[in-house]
Formats: C-alpha cells, sequence, structure tokens
C-alpha cells in the first residue's frame, strides 16, 4: 500500500511537502510572530509584552516613535552610509580587480580566484578580529598610517596615533574587507563572459582603450555591478558583528538598535517594530536587483 | 608601377615555440579584393590580425600606403576589420553600431547622422536602425558589420569569413553583394576564407596558405588551372595525381605512369629533364567518358566502380585494369532517366583528355 | 593595452594584500611572547600551550562539530529536495509563497533571523514545551533553518543548467518519475549536492549572531566563545586560535582545490587523446 503510494505520488509530495513544511514552521511563522510583536504593547510580564485584552490590539508606539526619536533616525542614517560606503569601496577596489583577473593567463587565473574565495571559507569572526589587531593604536599598521600622516601635513595637526578603533571608518573598513568577495565574484562571472572581439572591434574603429573600457566593457558589465553592490549592500546594512567589534557605540548601527532594544532593553515591540522598518528599506534595492537580473536572463534567453 | 596599398615584408609570426606565420612577403594593390585562403591554422587569421594591429610580428615589417605599421597601434590605423563573429556591440542599436568609429572623427553631429543613413542605406537596414543586434537576423548582422566597419571610410578592409556564419543560400546572394559594395565604394578588400568557392567567386586574386607559408598567388584561374604544387591543386578542386617519370622531351612531353600502365602525353613546360620524377595531375572535369573505345594518345579504358549524381552533373570513379581509380566530372547536357544515363555501375568505358589538361607538379 | 593591464595588475597586487597582510599579521602575532597583543616582544610559542590546556575550546569545538554535522547533513537533505522541487514541479500549490520562503532566509539580515527565531521558541517553550530549553536542539534547528536555503540554490541551479534530455532518455527506456530521479537525476547533481554540504557546514560551524540568540547557558559553540572574548579585545591566545584555524581551513580548500584542478586537467587531457583517436 504505503509503496505503491510512494512510486505514484508519494516521493514528489515529500520531496515537496517536508521541505516547505520546514521552512514554514521555523521561518514563516517566526517572521509573522516579529511582524505582530512590532505591534504588541511592552509589559513587564515574561514574555515582556502584551498583545489585546488590557492593552490596545495594534499599538503604533514603536512605529512612532521611528519617526520621533533621533536614536533610530541616526541609526538608520548611520547603516545606510556605511552600507552605500563599503558597496562603493567594494565597487572601486573590486572593479579593476575582477578586470585584472581576466587578464592574467588561465593558470594563474585559477590560483588567484581560489586566492579570492579562500577568505570565504575561513571565519568571519576572525577576518574582522585580524583587522582588530591592526587598528589598535599600538600596533605596527597604525603606527605607520600615523608615520605617513606626521610627515605629510603640517607639524601642528600631528597625532600620537590614528583613531582607527571605535569610529565608522573602521566599521566602512572592515566591512570593504570582509564583503569585498562578494563583489569581485559577480563581476568577474559577468566580465569573463564578455566577448573579447568586441573590445578588438571598438579598437579597431579607433577607440583607444580607455574609450574601449568606457563603451564597451562598463555598459555590458552593469548587471555584474548590480548584482555585486546589492551582495555588499544588503548584508551590509544590517550588519551587527562589524558594528559591535570595531564601530562607535555612540552611533550605533541599525542591527546593534534591534539587538539591543531586544536584549538589554527588553523591549520586544521596538525591536520588532525597528526590524520590519529595516525590511521595508530594503525592499527597494531588492526589487531593483530583481529587475535587472530578470532583463538579464530575458536577454540571455533572446540571444 | 604605383606603390602597393599593403606592402608586406617577410613576415613571421611565433607564439612560444609555434610559427604561424613564417616569411610572408605580399603586396596587395589598391581597390582588389585579396582573399588569404587556407584551412585552420594555416596562419591566415594572424596575418589579418597582424594588419589590424591585434599582434606584432615577430619579424618583417607591413606598409600600408607606405607608412609602416609597426609602431601605429590598432585605433590610428586606416583600416577596418569586419569580424567573424561579426563583434556587435550588444548594447547598442544598429546606428550606434554603425556610428560608433565616427565618433573618433571629427566631424559635426548632423554629419556623423547623414553618414550613418549613408551606410544604412547602402546595406539596405534603414528600417531596422534603432533595433539591438539580438532583433535581427544574421543576414542583417553581417551587413550591420560591413556597414561599420566602412562609415569610417578605410583605407583597407578586412574580412574575416565573412560568409561563414550565414546559410548556403544567403551566402550566394550575399557574395554578390560583398562585391557590388566593393565596387561602389572602391575600398581595398582583404578576405580571410578556408572556403575555395568563396575564394574563386569573390577574389581579384587569391593567396593560397598553408602552414604559414603562402603557397601560390595568383588569379582565380590562374591558381586553379596551373597550380604550383600537389598542395594547391588539391585545395583548390579535386583532382587525380599519380606519380609518373619523364621518358621524353619533344613537341611534347611524354610521362611514363606506371599507375595507369602506360605513357601520357603532355603539354611542353619548361624545367623538366629527362628521368625526373613528377606529379602528373588531371583534373576530373578535363576528361571525356565514351561508350565506344577512341582512338589517340591519352585514352584510359576502364570500368566504372562508382557514380554520385548531383543533378547539374555527376562524377564517375573508373577503376583502370592496374587497379588505379580516376574521376570523372561530366555534366548531365541532356536531360535522361535513370536508363539511359551516360554510363552506369560495372559499364565499361573509354577516357579521354588533351594533352594542354595535363598538369606535370614537380614538388 | 599594455599600459592598462599595468594599471589593472597593479589593483590585483594591492587587492590581494589587502586581503592576505592583516591575516598574515594576525599569524606573525601569535608567535609574540608578550602579553600585549600588538606590541611584538620576541619569538614564543607559548601561547599554542597555553590554548592547548585549555578545556574550554576543546569542548567549543566538539559541540560546533556535532551541531554542524547534524545541521549540514540534515540541511542538505531537505534543501536537496527544495532545490529538486523548485526545478523540475513547475506547478503546485503555493508554489510562489515556497520559492519566495527559498530566497527570504538568503536575505534577511542575521539579526532579525536571530530575533525571530529567540522568539519563536521562547514562545514555543511556554505554549507548546517543547524545546522545553534553549541550547543544543534550538540552534541545531536554528541552523537547518538558514543553512537549507543555500543548498537549494545550489541543487536548483545546477539541476536548470543540466541536461533535461538525459532524464527524457531515462523515461524513454522505462524508467518511473520517482526511479529518474534516483538513478539519473541524483548522481548528475551529487557534486552540487556535496559542494552544498560544505557549504551548510562552514556556515554552521562559522556563526555568530544567530547562534548567539537561540543558543542558552552551558551550550558555548566555537565562534560563541571567539565571540565573548573578542568582544573584550585583541589577546595572544585567539591570535593562536584564530591562526589555527585559519590554517586548516586553508590548508583544506588549497588540497580540495588542487585536487579539483588536477581532475579537471586530467578530464580535458583526457578528451584531448579521445578526439586525437578518432582523427
Amino acid at each position: 500500500m504505503i509503496a505503491r503510494w510512494f512510486h505514484r505520488r508519494g516521493w514528489s509530495d515529500m520531496v515537496i511537502g517536508l521541505p516547505y513544511l520546514w521552512l514554514l514552521i521555523f521561518f514563516l511563522i517566526p517572521f509573522l510572530i516579529v511582524v505582530g510583536m512590532s505591534f504588541a504593547t511592552r509589559t513587564s510580564t515574561a514574555p515582556p509584552f502584551g498583545f489585546g485584552g488590557e492593552n490596545p490590539l495594534i499599538n503604533l508606539t514603536g512605529y512612532a516613535r521611528l519617526f520621533t526619536d533621533t536614536l533610530y533616525i541616526r541609526a538608520f542614517v548611520t547603516s545606510l552610509t556605511n552600507a552605500a560606503g563599503a558597496m562603493v569601496l567594494c565597487l572601486l577596489i573590486g572593479y579593476p580587480m575582477a578586470l585584472g583577473l581576466t587578464r592574467v593567463d588561465r593558470g594563474w587565473r585559477n590560483i588567484l580566484l581560489m586566492l579570492v574565495i579562500l577568505p570565504f571559507w575561513t571565519s568571519f569572526l576572525l577576518r574582522v578580529y585580524a583587522w582588530m589587531g591592526l587598528m589598535g593604536s599600538n600596533s605596527w599598521f597604525n603606527k605607520l598610517l600615523t608615520g605617513a600622516w606626521n610627515w605629510l601635513v603640517p607639524q601642528a595637526w600631528d597625532v600620537a596615533n590614528v583613531p582607527l578603533m571605535h569610529t565608522n571608518f573602521a566599521v566602512v573598513l572592515v566591512m570593504v574587507y570582509t564583503y569585498l568577495p562578494f563583489m569581485i565574484l559577480p563581476l568577474y562571472a559577468n566580465l569573463e563572459r564578455l566577448d573579447p572581439t568586441l573590445d578588438e572591434a571598438a579598437m579597431d574603429l579607433g577607440s583607444r582603450p580607455f574609450a574601449v573600457f568606457r563603451d564597451v566593457t562598463l555598459p555590458q558589465s552593469i548587471p555584474g555591478i548590480i548584482a555585486g553592490g546589492m551582495l555588499v549592500f544588503i548584508p551590509a546594512a544590517g550588519e551587527l558583528v562589524i558594528p559591535t567589534l570595531v564601530g562607535d557605540s555612540s552611533a550605533p548601527m541599525i542591527g546593534r538598535v534591534i539587538s539591543d532594544e531586544f536584549s538589554s532593553a527588553r523591549d520586544w515591540p521596538m525591536a520588532s517594530a525597528v526590524a520590519v522598518a529595516l525590511l521595508i528599506l530594503m525592499v527597494g534595492p531588492m526589487m531593483i536587483y530583481a529587475r535587472f537580473d530578470a532583463r538579464a536572463q530575458a536577454r540571455e534567453r533572446a540571444e | 608601377m604605383s606603390e602597393a596599398l599593403v606592402r608586406i615584408e617577410g613576415v613571421s609570426k611565433s607564439f612560444g615555440a609555434f610559427q604561424a606565420v613564417k616569411n610572408v612577403s605580399l603586396e596587395i594593390e589598391k581597390g582588389e579584393i585579396f582573399s588569404l585562403l587556407g584551412g585552420s591554422g594555416c596562419g591566415k587569421t594572424t596575418l589579418l590580425r597582424m594588419l589590424a594591429g591585434f599582434e606584432a610580428p615577430t619579424q618583417g615589417r607591413i606598409f600600408i600606403d607606405g607608412v609602416d605599421m609597426a609602431a601605429v597601434p590598432p585605433w590610428e590605423r586606416p583600416v577596418h576589420m569586419m569580424f567573424q563573429s561579426y563583434a556587435l556591440f550588444p548594447h547598442m542599436t544598429v546606428e550606434k553600431n554603425i556610428g560608433y568609429g565616427l565618433k573618433h572623427e571629427a566631424m559635426s553631429s548632423a554629419d556623423r547622422a547623414a553618414r550613418v543613413r549613408e551606410m544604412l542605406d547602402l546595406v539596405q537596414l534603414t528600417p531596422f536602425a534603432t533595433r539591438k543586434p539580438h532583433q535581427i537576423s544574421g543576414g542583417q548582422r553581417q551587413r550591420v558589420a560591413l556597414a561599420r566597419a566602412l562609415a569610417r571610410q578605410p583605407k583597407l578592409l578586412l574580412l574575416d569569413e565573412p560568409l561563414a556564419a550565414l546559410d548556403k543560400k544567403l551566402r550566394e546572394h550575399t557574395q554578390f553583394e560583398l562585391m557590388s559594395i566593393q565596387e561602389r565604394t572602391g575600398v581595398t578588400f582583404i578576405v580571410v576564407t578556408h572556403d575555395q568557392e568563396e575564394a574563386m567567386t569573390l577574389s581579384d586574386r587569391i593567396a593560397v596558405m598553408d602552414q604559414g607559408v603562402v603557397r601560390q598567388v595568383g588569379r582565380p584561374g590562374a591558381v586553379y588551372e596551373f597550380p604550383n604544387s600537389k598542395f594547391v591543386a588539391n585545395f583548390l578542386g579535386s583532382i587525380n595525381a599519380f606519380e609518373a617519370t619523364v621518358s621524353a622531351i619533344g613537341a611534347q612531353i611524354t610521362v611514363d605512369v606506371p599507375a595507369l600502365g602506360q605513357t601520357v602525353q603532355a603539354r611542353a613546360v619548361g624545367g623538366v629533364s629527362v628521368g625526373q620524377s613528377v606529379t602528373m595531375a588531371l583534373r576530373p572535369e578535363k576528361i571525356t567518358i565514351h561508350r565506344t573505345p577512341v582512338e589517340g594518345a591519352n585514352v584510359l579504358a576502364g570500368e566504372i566502380k562508382d557514380l554520385a549524381y548531383f543533378g547539374k552533373d555527376s562524377l564517375y570513379r573508373v577503376a583502370l585494369p592496374s587497379g588505379a581509380l580516376v574521376s570523372v566530372h561530366a555534366v548531365n547536357a541532356a536531360r535522361a532517366s535513370d536508363d539511359e544515363r551516360l554510363a552506369d555501375w560495372y559499364d565499361k568505358v573509354w577516357l579521354s583528355f588533351d594533352a594542354a589538361s595535363v598538369l606535370l607538379l614537380t614538388d | 593595452m599594455k599600459r592598462s593591464n599595468t594599471f589593472l595588475l597593479t589593483m590585483l597586487g594591492f587587492g590581494f594584500a589587502f586581503f592576505y597582510v592583516p591575516i598574515l599579521s594576525m599569524i606573525v602575532y601569535s608567535f609574540n611572547a608578550s602579553r600585549l597583543a600588538t606590541v611584538w616582544g620576541g619569538f614564543s610559542t607559548k601561547w599554542y600551550g597555553t590554548l592547548l590546556s585549555n578545556a574550554q575550546v576543546g569542548k567549543a569545538l566538539t559541540l560546533s562539530l556535532e551541531i554542524a554535522i547534524i545541521s549540514s547533513t540534515t540541511a542538505t537533505i531537505l534543501g536537496t529536495m527544495a532545490g529538486i522541487a523548485l526545478a523540475r514541479f513547475t506547478k503546485f500549490r503555493g508554489r510562489t509563497l515556497f520559492s519566495g520562503l527559498v530566497t527570504a532566509p538568503l536575505i534577511m539580515p542575521e539579526v532579525i533571523t536571530g530575533i525571530s527565531s529567540l522568539i519563536f521558541f521562547i514562545l514555543m517553550a511556554q505554549y507548546v514545551g517543547w524545546p522545553s530549553s534553549r541550547g543544543f536542539t534550538t540552534v541545531t534547528l536554528a541552523h537547518i533553518t538558514f543553512s537549507m536555503v543555500f543548498v537549494t540554490t545550489i541543487v536548483q541551479s545546477r539541476m536548470l543548467s543540466a541536461d533535461r534530455a538525459i532524464e527524457e532518455a531515462a523515461m524513454d527506456l522505462g524508467a518511473r518519475p520517482w526511479q529518474v530521479l534516483r538513478d539519473v537525476t541524483l548522481p548528475v547533481i551529487a557534486p552540487a549536492i556535496l559542494s552544498g554540504w560544505l557549504l551548510a557546514f562552514t556556515i554552521s560551524m562559522d556563526d555568530v549572531v544567530i547562534t548567539n540568540f537561540t543558543t542558552g547557558p552551558g551550550t558555548t559553540t566555537l565562534p560563541i566563545l571567539i565571540w565573548s572574548k573578542v568582544k573584550l579585545g585583541v589577546t595572544p591566545d585567539i591570535n593562536a586560535l584564530a591562526t589555527l584555524i585559519v590554517l586548516t581551513v586553508g590548508l583544506c580548500v588549497l588540497a580540495a582545490g588542487v585536487m579539483m584542478n588536477r581532475a579537471e586537467r586530467r578530464a580535458e587531457r583526457d578528451r584531448r587523446l579521445a578526439y586525437r583517436a578518432n582523427e
């Protein structure tokens, strides 16, 4: 009986049903709880929220505070500017690297690609930690920077050491460091597929190398730029580990705010409201990404 | 004679240990269609890329219009190329593709637009001006590539396998179109091709290349009828070739051909001596088939071993008593049903040919 | 052309220096005799000794490995099923929601996944009674959930690029759909499943944020242990631990890379020989 059912349609029901059910229970329901929680009221009970009963069914205090309390506004601004900064820097460093990778010969290219991917597999936390060692005021790297700074600027501006740790700059720098492979890999995949005879055709028609890049390579790599940009921007905007370790705690990023509201302040409804707001903010860039992705795929199919 | 438009002097090109082009010297006149013909890996494309400036010769020099091209980068050469893949910019419209080279020219935008319109008109693509390359057909793409390369009025146009990507019907039509456009614009064409028929119809002159070396240069008729080597004879059409020894030189040359079991008379040529080993070669269409015995010097008797009917003509393979096979090409001039044709399997036939048709190759 | 290449290659050089100088510096300082982690005080391997005598580290590593093996294996099974479902079953009820559920965890900020899982587990404990407390079980469940979608992505794209004709050939030769899956599809996508497992394993071994939210007292994975120490600053024994981890992972990836490269080259050579045999 069971064997017959399995052969006929049971196997396909299982293949679809099991992962579906799992994601419904362990992803969708928790997510919906957070959305519901953002409309709840904070109480001193355990768990610390109330819903209905003596509390209003829909409490919008959390959302109202998002727009009135400067803490949240500043956190959002800090997150978005840091993420955007990291994205732009990743592009500026990653683009020439990805293009350079397409110009080295095959054997070397595989080795170099592996070296780009290698940090992916090593601990994220340790990569952040490696920079903590470099940025501290006594480190060789900081002394090097301080020396360079003091040599470059007039004496009046001399500093004992360059303040790196616990600044927004440190956050951006470490985000660039940890997310750079996310920029390089999609860009490389895109650039590598471009037809090199197009470059030759442009040169043949009178373009110098820079004009070839501007007219031929760059416009064709826009899908790669967008993919890489989103892969950096989206995780960077919600980053928690990097700002906690190297960031300025007086100007926290949004991930830190959510975590603090939840754990330290035990204000679950507020944490949920901030989380929902962060998601809504991210929908915009994600839609742009999805649209470009769909268009690129449609073009590929047409060719 | 005036200075040639392109002068290639002793050019060689090596990639590591591999020598792609070996000591090639050529002169190409203004206004001609010149073909580089050869199989894959014969060095024809490398030679073309050196003319365009994408590769630098390892040795030798290239002059275009009297100017040494050694230090001239691709973007400053008065040479444009039509790529085998067409290399159309996928993110630009047909119009933008054609106008791309003009961007680097000091001309007003009105002039530029007028020139683009003129080119669109030349290749009959005006209705498709705003399409992207992936929205037009293969034949149209080929014409966009041509128009783009011609827009800047180059002195020399390089065409890399211009017809290879088209289907057979379109290819014939496009051949004539290419020739008429060349005539109208007066631009010198250098065509790289592996297709001997294409080279023969298109070109004023052909250079046959093999393993990096130019084997023969000449007008299509000359290269076909008077090949200087077995390689050239074989590469341009098919040929019957047999080992032979020169046995007498008089008004005609007599060669002894063991494979045929008899001697053959050939027209007198210089450079051979009695006792020399040569290759006796004969094109299949130069042989006539007879159903009854004929008299004369160059007559062979045999039996039809195989026949292939192509419609307008037929190919016969005739087995001689010695076991040698001779291919004969005959035009099917008269309409005939299967049982009334010229010859059939296992028929006994006689083959005759002119002494003038016999080639003696000494390589 | 030459000059632009010089620029690009220089940028590559700088980029790789940027990638590897911090890690190399960390490795060098793990051999620092000084207690001050950033000031050089001579060569010493004493921090490795301290590390090896630290029972906490060993316990955390074992726990991390246990969680990673269980969660990545479960995630691979579920994720492969989801990938097959999305690539081969074009029509079933709720497919749109399903494909959304498979993509959403990929882009959901970890903090949000973390707190939503935590709230869920707290409410489950209160109203359902299972899992009764937070620890091994909750961490494993959370890891399965967010790593399975990575497996799905890999499997799905491999399935979409695979030649459907071989599946049709199997059907044509009399295999039922589920036998096609077992005899043809699964062997073909096996490499993708393996890389999915590896990815799920590293994600689980590496995770801080979600583990930090869903773990309970007494369940300290290696990243959580490092996290709690690193928050207090740079210390030489963490340098030593980091060096060991980076070198282990680096060597594994390197070995895998070399092996893949060699297999690829061998396949290429075989192909060439086969071509030559045909000529």
